[in-house]
């Protein structure tokens, strides 16, 4: 799975938990950047990515979580994949 | 099986995206009955969320929306349960309910049941579901405690918990769930944990039974929690993960599974829980197709592997219908050559007398579950319809949208599972109306069979023998009188609804009338069938709160022998006048001339159709005459009062 595959479903994650079709999806997007993900959402959203993608992130990994470029890293490494480009 | 994860018996809703946008897009009304019609189908967490997401806008602009009742639940718990929320609510959806939550703050339990002025307190909770996990048990026993000890710990932790439990009901007349602790405390030996009185493993357990089993001699309703882990996973309810991240207990994967054990108990305190089970035949009581293999040929019992499934299936059947699930079969057959599978083969679990209806042709399904609906006088909401055929699932689900069809796994092995996991036929008591009501429908049967070959009502009526007896609500009939106040929607003048605590209160003040109707006839018992509380508003003045008739007696002219009762006690104490209301819900237009019928004067018309109020003076009352012999229950308290 390429780093443009990993935006691209993980995109239709947040357009589901935020049910917003706008939102684009930039490597340093982080809570600052949507009201809504609270502390609360991110929670499901964590929870969200893990279930799309059949992955489940460490607590280490989670505590350390800043922004979306973290969270596609995270995908990536637990798919076992070097990084192959960004979107 | 993460299939089992999600509540897998619904159908898929086809073409997600595209219905959420049109439910986005659409009018309040319109958008409200879409997301009802999208909460019957399985959705995973996100999708639930968001649909909640809709429904809560919705209601912004329809704070009263049509056709669905509040129900108000107080969240006590432990550990953190926000994330559960929404889909209890689109589960509650599910079941024509309105859920309306107060999430108390964490861990602040006791502070918000003793507090008069909490959030709680002022929340009005119709019900409160207390939940405690295996951190905050409250019993802690050293390894060395004895087993007496640790149980008289355990007996000290349930008292204080019983002790919850009345602050709840007394102060705020609501009914309790208590959930059961999931057993995640870690094993310190092993398999020998269990037999080591004080590991905490051990103390869970214990503490466990002790609350099912004073929950059950106390009215209080149990989630068991604990037993639903066991049944899907440790793994699947609880990511310790999400523990340590977020103090959630149930994972949020699990949160449309978890909402709706929530949902069916609130269902099921409000009546909603469903009654039939109408059975298709081919290949779902047994393999093949009886019409072109032949009953010899038939999959079923010993000497195949789905032979058996296909028999186990039809045990459990037999078992719900044990407990009063009431059984009938829609097939498309020759009604002869079904009926002769359950005459011929060797190996049918189920009889023919286990069905209460019976309906083998070649009309549409539809048709046939209304004609079964209509026979047992029972609303479409009240069957299950489990087909094998998906094609006669569609069908249905799309003509009688309020029958629940489960999707029907390939293989039978699946079924009883399938069956148990939706969780349709919930139930929070056991009572004797329940254990006899199937053979009560069959008793029906013979009874529309009498009155057909009757040559007028009557002399049908006449021939009944029947015999009413009048009891006062009293601490034996209470939980039947709360099964009926809270599930009676059609011949109900109020559909106002009461816990046992509320009820309990009420029928204790002497100001009040609370009476219970049982009916018997010649062919059997009808068991508790009717209630009638009244209050004095004024010592000449009393006011019917509530009249109501299981339909199973409709047409008997029971009601006019139950006002001859209620007339009758309301004069004993002097009482001048009886007024009765009639408050229109969307299922009740069958009582709306009640008052009318039992000699009552219109007292006021509201024109919004709102309610209209009646009065009877006593003084001009004839008692009605009926075919129904009327009885007074020994210990009758109201009796003896006068």
């Amino acid at each position: 799975m390429t780093d443009v595959e990993i935006y691209q479903q993980l995109t239709e994650v947040f357009h589901d938990i935020f049910d917003d079709p706008t939102l684009v999806l930039k490597p340093e997007t982080s809570a600052a950047d949507i009201p809504d993900w609270t502390s609360f959402i991110h929670v499901n959203l964590v929870a969200a990515t893990e279930q799309r993608f059949g992955v489940r992130f460490s607590t280490a990994d989670i505590e350390r979580l800043k922004n979306v470029g973290d969270l596609v890293a995270m995908v990536r490494n637990k798919r076992g994949l070097a990084s192959s480009g960004r979107s | 099986m993460t299939l089992r994860l999600v509540p897998y018996w619904l159908p898929e809703l086809v073409d997600r995206d595209a219905t959420f946008a049109a439910i986005k897009a659409s009018r309040p009304e319109e958008r409200l009955a879409a997301i009802v019609a999208a909460s019957q189908h399985r959705l995973d967490f996100v999708q639930t969320a968001k649909l909640d997401r809709y429904l809560q806008s919705t209601l912004v602009e329809l704070p009263e929306p049509p056709g669905l009742q509040r129900i108000r639940l107080g969240w006590l718990g432990s550990s953190t349960l926000e994330h559960l929320l929404p889909a209890a609510r689109i589960a509650c959806l599910r079941r024509g309910l309105l859920l309306e939550s107060y999430l108390a703050p964490y861990d602040q339990y006791r502070q918000e049941l003793f507090d008069a002025e909490s959030g709680l307190a002022r929340f009005r909770p119709h019900v409160v579901l207390l939940c405690l996990d295996h951190e905050h048990v409250g019993v802690s026993a050293s390894l060395d405690a004895s087993a007496g000890d640790v149980a008289a710990q355990v007996q000290q932790r349930a008292g204080e918990l019983r002790a919850l439990w009345r602050m709840a009901a007394d102060r705020l007349g609501c009914t309790v769930i208590q959930q059961t602790i999931p057993n995640l405390a870690p094993q310190l030996f092993g398999s020998f944990d269990s037999a080591v009185p004080g590991t905490a493993l051990s103390v869970i357990d214990q503490l466990n039974r002790a609350l099912i089993s004073d929950a059950a001699r106390g009215h209080v309703r149990v989630l068991d929690l604990a037993s639903w882990a066991a049944r899907l996973g440790h793994d699947a309810w609880f990511d310790p993960v999400r523990w340590f991240q977020a103090k959630q207990l149930v994972s949020p994967i699990l949160a449309p599974m978890y909402g709706d054990l929530v949902a069916r108990i609130l269902g099921a305190i409000r009546g909603r829980s469903r009654k039939c089970l109408v059975l298709d035949l081919d290949n779902t009581l047994w393999g093949g197709v009886v019409g072109d293999d032949g009953v010899d040929r038939l999959v079923l019992g010993h000497g195949s592997a789905s032979g058996e499934a296909f028999a186990q299936f039809q045990r459990h059947a037999r078992l719900l219908r044990g407990r009063g699930i009431v059984l009938a079969v829609c097939s498309k057959n020759d009604r002869a050559v079904a009926e002769s599978a359950f005459a011929n083969h060797p190996e049918m679990e189920l009889k023919l007398d286990d069905f209460a209806v019976f309906v083998a042709n070649w009309d549409d399904k539809a048709s046939n579950l209304r004609r079964i609906a209509d026979t047992l006088n029972l609303g479409l909401d009240s069957l299950v319809f489990f087909d094998d055929n998906p094609v006669e699932r569609a069908l249905v689900r799309a003509e009688l949208p309020m029958v629940a069809v489960p999707e029907v796994p390939d293989d039978p092995a699946y079924f009883v599972r399938t069956l148990e996991d939706a969780g349709y036929f919930e139930a929070v008591s056991f009572t004797s109306e329940d254990r006899s009501r199937a053979q009560q429908y069959q008793d029906n049967g013979r009874r529309v069979q009498a009155m057909e070959s009757a040559t007028d009502m009557d002399s049908f009526l006449r021939s009944l023998s029947m015999v009413l007896t009048i009891g006062h609500v009293d601490a034996h009939s209470l939980p039947r009188v709360a099964q009926l106040i809270n599930k009676t929607n059609q011949f109900n003048v109020t559909t106002r609804r009461y816990s046992e605590a509320e009820l309990q209160a009420l029928a204790e003040q002497p100001a009040s009338i609370a009476l219970h109707f049982r009916l018997a006839d010649r062919f059997g018992d009808n068991g508790l069938i009717a209630v009638i509380l009244a209050r004095a508003e004024t010592p000449e003045r009393h006011v019917v709160d509530t009249l109501l008739m299981s339909c199973r007696v409709l047409g008997r002219g029971v009601e006019l022998a139950m006002m001859n009762a209620l007339v009758a006690r309301a004069r004993q104490r002097g009482a001048r006048e009886l007024v009765g209301e009639y408050l229109p819900t969307a299922r009740n237009g069958m009582v709306a001339d009640l008052y009318a019928r039992l000699g009552f004067e219109p007292a006021s018309r509201d024109e919004g159709c709102v309610a209209t109020r009646w009065s009877l003076q006593l003084d001009r009352h004839v008692p009605h005459s009926t075919f129904i012999t009327p009885h007074e229950a020994a210990h009758d308290p109201t009796r003896e009062a006068t």
